[in-house]
C-alpha cells in the first residue's frame, strides 16, 4: 500500500507549505498577533514527520492549516502540487481528545467520512470494520465511545483516519491525553504498523511536545520556536526502524534536542554526529531586566506557580553537585516538556539555575533557595524578582508612584493587551499576580480588581 | 440508532412478538385513536360575535377538554421547537444575525407575553375568519411565546459550546450542512433542549389556562379546553367542577409527563457530551418497553433505504463550509454600515412607538403607569422575599438529606408546573370571605406560580454543596446563623439567583392575571401594572396597551441588568462552588 521502504530523495512531495504566515488581530484593534511567520514545510511520500514544539509555537496551527482547517493569513499550501481548497482531501487525522461523536457507535463513527462521501451502506460497513479490525477493536462496533477507554477512543480515533487511506495521516499530539502505560502501547503499535508496511498511508506528520516520542516515531523532526512561530530547523533521525532507544544515537538526539529546546536562541544545524558529542550553543545571556532597553511588559512569564519552581529545585538539588541531565528529569517525575520546560524558563529567569548541554545546575542562590526555610525562601524569591523580571517590576513601581498606592488592574491588563492576545494577556496577569502576591511585593484584591502596596513595615 | 440494533434483532426473530409489542401497538393505537377524535372537531364552525362554542360543566365532558388542550400544548411545542432551530441556527451561524437576534431574544424572553395576547387574538381572528383557527392559533400562539425564547437560547448556547475538534472532524471530512446539522449539532445541544422544552412546557400549562377564554376588545372569546372549563366553572360559582377541573389538569400534567418527558429524557441521555459513561442514567418505564419492543427496530429497518435517501437528498442540496479568507479593513467598514443601519432603525421603532403614546394618551399617563409598575415591582420584591424566608431553610432541610430530597423533588416539579390559575378562583373565594384586600392578596396569587422556583433551586442548590464542606462545618463547630453564613448562603447562592430570576419573571407574567381576579360577578382589582395591562387588554384600548406592555418590559428589563446580572456575575466569580 506504501512505498516508504524506498526512501529516496526524489521522493513525491505530498504537502507543501510555502512562505506560510499566520496571524490573529488582537483585541480592540490594538494590531495583530503573529502566531507562525514564513513557514516552509515540504511533507514527502514515505516519511515520517514530527513538528516539535513549545505549548505556544503555533505547531497544532500549522497543522490544521496544512489540513484545511485554517487559511494562512499568508502564503500558499499546495497539496499534491496544487493550492489548497477547502479542506484538505489528501489527509486524515487523529486528534489530542479523540473528537468522537459520543452519540453515535464506533462503527457509525468510523464511517463518518465515508458517509460523507456519498459511499452505499454496504461498502460503507465492510471498508469501517475492516478499519476496526486493523486497530484491533473487533467486536466493539456496536459499542458507544463513552463505553471505551481513553486508548480504545484513540484506536477508533485511528480507524476513523484509517479507514479513508488519506495519503497523509495528521495526528494532533495523539496519545498526550491517555496515560504513560497506554500511550506507549498505541505508539508502539502504531510504530509497529508503520514498520511492517501495511500502513494505510504514505506519510505520517505528528505534532507532539514529547522529544522522545518524536525521535522515536519520526524519520525527520521539525523544530519550532515560540513567539512567533518560527521553523529554527529540523534533526534527521536516521537510525534503522524501529528506532531504539538504546542506542546511543538515541539519546544523543534527545539530549541535543533538550538542549535546543531549553535555549531559544541556539542554532539548530541539525548536525548530530557521534563525533560532535557536545554543540556549542550560545549561552542565554542573563536577563538582565534593569538596564534593558525592552519594554517590561514584552518579556513573558512562564506559566508557573511558585511551588512548582521550588518542587522541582528541591528534586534537583538532592542529586550530586546539584545537576541534573534533563531527559532523565523529565522521566523520573513524569513531566512533559511542555510542563517541564517551564519551570525551568522560571528558574533560569530567577537566576536559580543554568540550563547548559541537556543538564540542569542550580546557582547558588537556587541553592539556598532550594534548602531554607519557607521565610527565608520568599525573601530570596522577593530579592530575585526585583533584579531579574522586569513585569513585576514595573508593577511595583506603578504603584509606588500613585499616592493611595494602589491601581485597579484593568491598568495592568490594558498595557499587556497591546503585547498579546487577550487570552494570554490576562494569563501573564495572573502569573504576576501570583508571583507578586508570594514575594508579598503587592496584594491582590479579586473582588475589587485592585492591586496594593502593602502596608509599610514598621521597622522598614 | 436503528442500525446499530440490527445484528440484536436478528437474535430474536423465533418470537414473532412479545409482550412488549403488544403494548406498544396498544398504545400506538390508543393515541392516534385520541388525537384522530379531539382534532377532528377543532373544524367547527365559528363566526364571531353570533356563534362562539359553549362550554359544558359536566365533568365528563373534561377528557376532551383536557385533550384539547394537551393537543395545543403539542402543536405549540413542535412550532417552538422548529422556531428554535431556525432561530438559533441563524444566531449561531452568521455574525450579522446574530447581532440583532440574540438582544431581541433577550428582549422577547422579559417581555410578559401575556400582555400580547389582546393583539395577537385580533390578528389571527382576522387571519382565519368563519372558523375556530383563528382562536386556536392564537391561543397556540400564546403557548408558543411561553415556551419558544429560552429553547432557543439554550440551543443557541449549545451552538456555540461545541468542542472545536468536533468542529474540526466534521469540516475535515467534508460533511454537507445537513449531516453536520443533524449529526453534530442537534445531537450535541439535545440534553439541553430536551430540559428546557420540559420546563417550558411546564409553563405553558399557564398559558393554555390564560389564553383559551379570554376577553378582547369587549368580546368574549372561548375554545374549547380545560382552560375555559375553569372560567366557565368560575363564572357558574361552581366549586365541585373547579375541582373536578384541578384533578383533570394534575392527572394530565402527570401523565404527560410519565408518556413523554421522561422517555425523551432517558433517550436524550445518549447525547452527553461527556466520554464516560454518567453514574446514574434517568430511567423510563416506558422508554425501557419500547426499547424491549422490536416494532420501533423493525419500523426503523423499513425506512433506512427512504431514511437514506432523503438524507443523501438534503445532504447535496446543502453545501460544505467552506473557509473564505476575508479582508478585514473592507469587513470593518461593511461592520460600521451594518451597525450604523441597526441604530438608526431601533431609533427609529423607538421615535414612532413613543409619539404614538405621547398622542394618544399624554405623557401624564406615563407618570400614571411608572407608578403602577412601581406597585407590581413591590408586590414582586415582597414575594421574593418572602418565598426566600419560607422555602429557602425548607429547601436546604430537604437538599442535605438526600433520600428525602430524591423523593420530594419530583413533587416540587410537579408543583411548579403547575398551573397556578386553576387554583386562583379558590383563593378568590377566599380572599372575598377574609375581606383581605387584593392589592395584598395579589401577592399571595403571584406567588402560587412562582414560588416553587425558589423551593427547586434551594434544593438543587443544597444538594452541590460537597459533603465534605458540611463535615468540615460540623467539625469546626459552625452553628445557627454562623453556619448559614459561612457555608449555606454562599453554597446555594447561585442557584438562588437562578430560582430568583425565574421566579420573579413568573410573577411579572402572573401579575396581569392575578390583579384582577372574579368570582362570579365580583370582580376584585388591585392597583398595579398588571391590572392595567389587564383592563386596557379587555376595552382593546391600544395605546394604553402598548404603554403597559412596554413599561412592564422597561421594569424587567431594569431589574434583570440592574440586579439579577450583577448577582450573576457575583455568584459566577466569589461564589462558584
Amino acid at each position: 500500500m506504501n512505498q516508504h521502504s524506498t526512501t529516496g530523495q526524489s521522493a513525491l512531495s505530498l504537502i507543501t507549505v510555502d512562505h506560510v504566515s499566520k496571524s490573529f488581530p488582537m483585541s480592540e484593534g490594538k494590531g495583530t498577533f503573529t502566531v507562525l511567520q514564513d513557514i516552509h514545510l515540504t511533507v514527502r511520500s514515505g516519511e515520517v514527520v514530527a513538528l516539535l514544539g513549545r505549548s505556544g509555537s503555533g505547531k497544532s496551527t500549522l497543522l490544521r492549516i496544512m489540513a484545511g482547517l485554517i487559511l494562512p493569513t499568508e502564503g500558499l499550501v499546495l497539496s499534491r502540487g496544487k493550492p489548497l481548497q477547502g479542506s484538505n482531501t489528501e489527509v486524515a487525522m487523529v486528534f489530542q481528545s479523540f473528537a468522537l461523536l459520543p452519540w453515535l457507535t464506533v462503527q457509525e463513527n468510523v464511517e463518518l467520512g465515508l458517509e460523507a462521501q456519498g459511499i452505499p451502506r454496504e461498502d460503507r460497513r465492510k471498508q469501517a470494520l475492516k478499519a476496526i479490525d486493523l486497530v484491533g477493536l473487533d467486536g466493539f462496533e456496536n459499542a458507544y465511545p463513552k463505553e471505551l477507554s481513553g486508548g480504545m477512543k484513540q484506536r477508533v480515533g485511528f480507524a476513523r483516519a484509517f479507514v479513508l487511506e488519506p495519503k497523509v495521516l495528521f495526528m494532533d499530539e495523539p496519545f498526550s491525553a491517555l496515560d504513560v502505560l497506554t500511550s506507549e502501547n498505541l505508539r508502539g503499535e502504531i510504530d509497529d504498523l508503520w514498520n511492517a508496511g501495511t500502513f494505510p498511508s504514505q506519510s505520517i506528520v505528528i505534532v507532539t511536545h514529547n522529544i522522545e516520542e518524536a525521535v522515536f516515531l519520526a524519520d525527520r523532526v521539525v523544530i519550532l520556536g515560540n513567539n512567533p512561530g518560527v521553523i529554527r530547523g529540523e534533526v534527521i533521525v536516521n537510525l534503522p526502524r524501529p528506532h531504539d532507544r538504546s542506542s546511543d544515537r538515541f539519546k544523543l538526539l534527545v539530549d541535543y534536542i533538550y538542549n535546543v529546546m531549553t535555549n531559544p536562541t541556539a542554532q539548530v544545524t541539525g548536525e548530530v554526529t557521534d563525533t560532535v558529542q557536545k554543540i556549542t550553543l550560545t549561552k542565554i545571556p542573563p536577563t538582565t531586566a534593569l538596564d534593558s532597553p525592552k519594554n517590561p511588559y514584552t518579556q513573558a512569564l512562564p506559566h508557573v506557580r511558585v511551588g512548582g519552581i521550588s518542587g522541582l529545585l528541591e528534586l534537583i538539588v538532592d542529586q550530586p553537585e546539584g545537576k541534573d541531565d534533563l531527559p532523565r528529569l523529565a522521566e523520573k517525575i513524569q513531566l512533559e516538556v511542555d510542563d517541564l520546560l517551564p519551570l525551568l524558563d522560571a528558574a533560569v529567569l530567577l537566576g536559580l539555575a543554568e540550563v547548559q548541554q541537556g543538564d540542569v545546575n542550580l546557582t547558588a542562590i537556587g541553592r539556598d533557595f532550594a534548602t531554607t526555610t519557607i521565610l527565608r525562601s520568599k525573601d530570596i524569591f522577593r530579592q530575585q524578582v526585583l533584579e531579574r523580571v522586569p513585569l513585576l517590576i514595573s508593577i511595583v513601581r506603578t504603584l509606588q508612584e500613585k499616592r493611595n498606592r494602589s491601581m485597579r488592574s484593568d491598568f495592568f491588563l490594558d498595557i499587556l493587551d497591546e503585547h498579546y492576545p487577550h487570552e494570554e494577556a490576562a494569563r501573564q496577569f495572573s502569573t504576576a499576580v501570583d508571583w507578586g502576591r508570594y514575594a508579598e511585593l503587592f496584594e491582590y484584591n479579586a473582588s475589587e480588581e485592585r492591586l496594593y502596596l502593602p502596608e509599610p513595615m514598621v521597622n522598614e | 440508532m436503528q442500525q446499530s440494533n440490527l445484528s440484536n434483532s436478528k437474535l430474536h426473530q423465533k418470537f414473532p412478538f412479545g409482550l412488549a409489542d403488544v403494548a406498544v401497538i396498544l398504545g400506538t393505537f390508543t393515541l392516534l385513536a385520541l388525537i384522530g377524535r379531539i382534532g377532528a372537531s377543532t373544524m367547527v364552525r365559528f363566526v364571531p360575535p353570533d356563534v362562539v362554542p359553549s362550554i359544558s360543566l359536566d365533568p365528563w365532558q373534561l377528557p376532551y377538554y383536557a385533550g384539547r388542550s394537551t393537543l395545543r400544548m403539542f402543536i405549540a411545542l413542535f412550532c417552538s421547537t422548529l422556531f428554535t432551530f431556525i432561530y438559533g441556527y441563524c444566531a449561531a451561524h452568521s455574525r450579522r444575525a446574530e447581532r440583532v437576534l440574540i438582544p431581541l431574544l433577550d428582549i422577547l424572553q422579559s417581555v410578559p407575553v401575556l400582555g400580547f395576547l389582546s393583539i395577537t387574538v385580533t390578528a389571527f381572528i382576522a387571519l382565519f375568519p368563519g372558523s375556530l383557527w383563528g382562536l386556536e392559533a392564537a391561543s397556540i400562539f400564546a403557548i408558543f411565546t411561553s415556551q419558544a425564547w429560552n429553547m432557543t437560547f439554550s440551543f443557541y448556547q449549545s451552538l456555540r459550546m461545541i468542542p472545536q475538534e468536533l468542529d474540526e472532524v466534521i469540516m475535515l471530512y467534508r460533511l454537507s450542512g445537513w449531516a453536520r446539522f443533524t449529526k453534530l449539532e442537534i445531537p450535541s445541544a439535545m440534553i439541553a433542549l430536551v430540559w428546557n422544552g420540559m420546563m417550558s412546557f411546564g409553563g405553558g400549562w399557564f398559558f393554555v389556562a390564560a389564553s383559551e377564554a379570554i376577553s378582547v376588545l369587549n368580546q368574549n372569546y372561548t375554545l374549547p379546553g380545560i382552560g375555559s372549563y375553569v372560567a366557565a366553572g368560575v363564572e357558574a360559582r361552581n366549586l365541585p367542577a373547579l375541582g373536578w377541573a384541578l384533578l383533570a389538569i394534575a392527572i394530565v400534567i402527570v401523565s404527560v409527563d410519565q408518556l413523554f418527558w421522561r422517555p425523551l429524557i432517558a433517550w436524550s441521555d445518549k447525547f452527553r457530551l461527556e466520554q464516560s459513561a454518567s453514574a446514574s442514567a434517568p430511567q423510563s418505564w416506558l422508554y425501557d418497553l419500547l426499547k424491549t419492543s422490536r416494532i420501533p427496530r423493525i419500523l426503523g429497518q423499513w425506512f433506512t433505504g427512504l431514511n437514506d435517501r432523503i438524507n443523501s437528498f438534503l445532504c447535496w442540496l446543502t453545501p460544505i463550509r467552506v473557509l473564505r479568507s476575508v479582508n478585514a479593513s473592507q469587513q470593518a467598514l461593511t461592520d460600521r454600515i451594518y451597525n450604523w443601519g441597526l441604530l438608526l432603525c431601533v431609533t427609529g421603532l423607538l421615535i414612532v412607538g413613543l409619539h404614538f403614546i405621547l398622542t394618544t394618551v399624554g405623557i401624564a399617563e406615563l407618570g400614571t403607569t411608572f407608578l403602577l409598575g412601581l406597585a407590581t415591582f413591590g408586590r414582586v420584591l415582597v414575594l421574593l422575599v418572602f418565598s426566600t424566608l419560607v422555602w429557602t431553610p425548607l429547601g436546604v432541610a430537604i437538599g442535605f438529606n438526600p433520600k428525602l430530597a430524591q423523593l420530594l423533588q419530583p413533587v416540587v416539579q410537579f408543583l411548579a408546573s403547575f398551573p397556578a390559575n386553576f387554583i386562583f378562583p379558590f383563593v378568590t373565594l377566599f380572599l372575598i370571605y377574609t375581606h383581605i384586600s387584593i392589592d395584598w392578596g395579589s401577592i399571595f396569587l403571584m406567588s402560587l406560580g412562582s414560588q416553587w422556583y425558589i423551593l427547586f433551586n434551594s434544593i438543587a442548590g443544597a444538594m452541590r454543596i460537597p459533603t465534605e464542606l458540611r463535615e468540615m462545618a460540623t467539625a469546626t463547630g459552625l452553628k445557627g446563623w454562623k453556619l448559614w453564613q459561612r457555608l449555606i448562603i454562599p453554597g446555594i447562592f447561585s442557584a438562588w439567583v437562578t430560582g430568583g430570576v425565574t421566579a420573579s419573571g413568573g410573577a411579572w407574567n402572573a401579575s396581569i392575571v392575578s390583579e384582577v381576579v372574579t368570582w362570579g360577578t365580583t370582580t376584585l382589582t388591585a392597583s398595579g401594572l398588571g391590572a392595567y395591562v389587564a383592563s386596557a387588554t379587555a376595552t382593546g384600548d391600544w395605546a394604553r396597551i402598548t404603554l403597559g406592555i412596554g413599561m412592564m418590559s422597561l421594569f424587567v428589563v431594569g431589574a434583570n441588568r440592574l440586579f439579577w446580572q450583577r448577582l450573576y456575575l457575583l455568584a459566577e466569580n466569589k461564589y462558584h462552588l
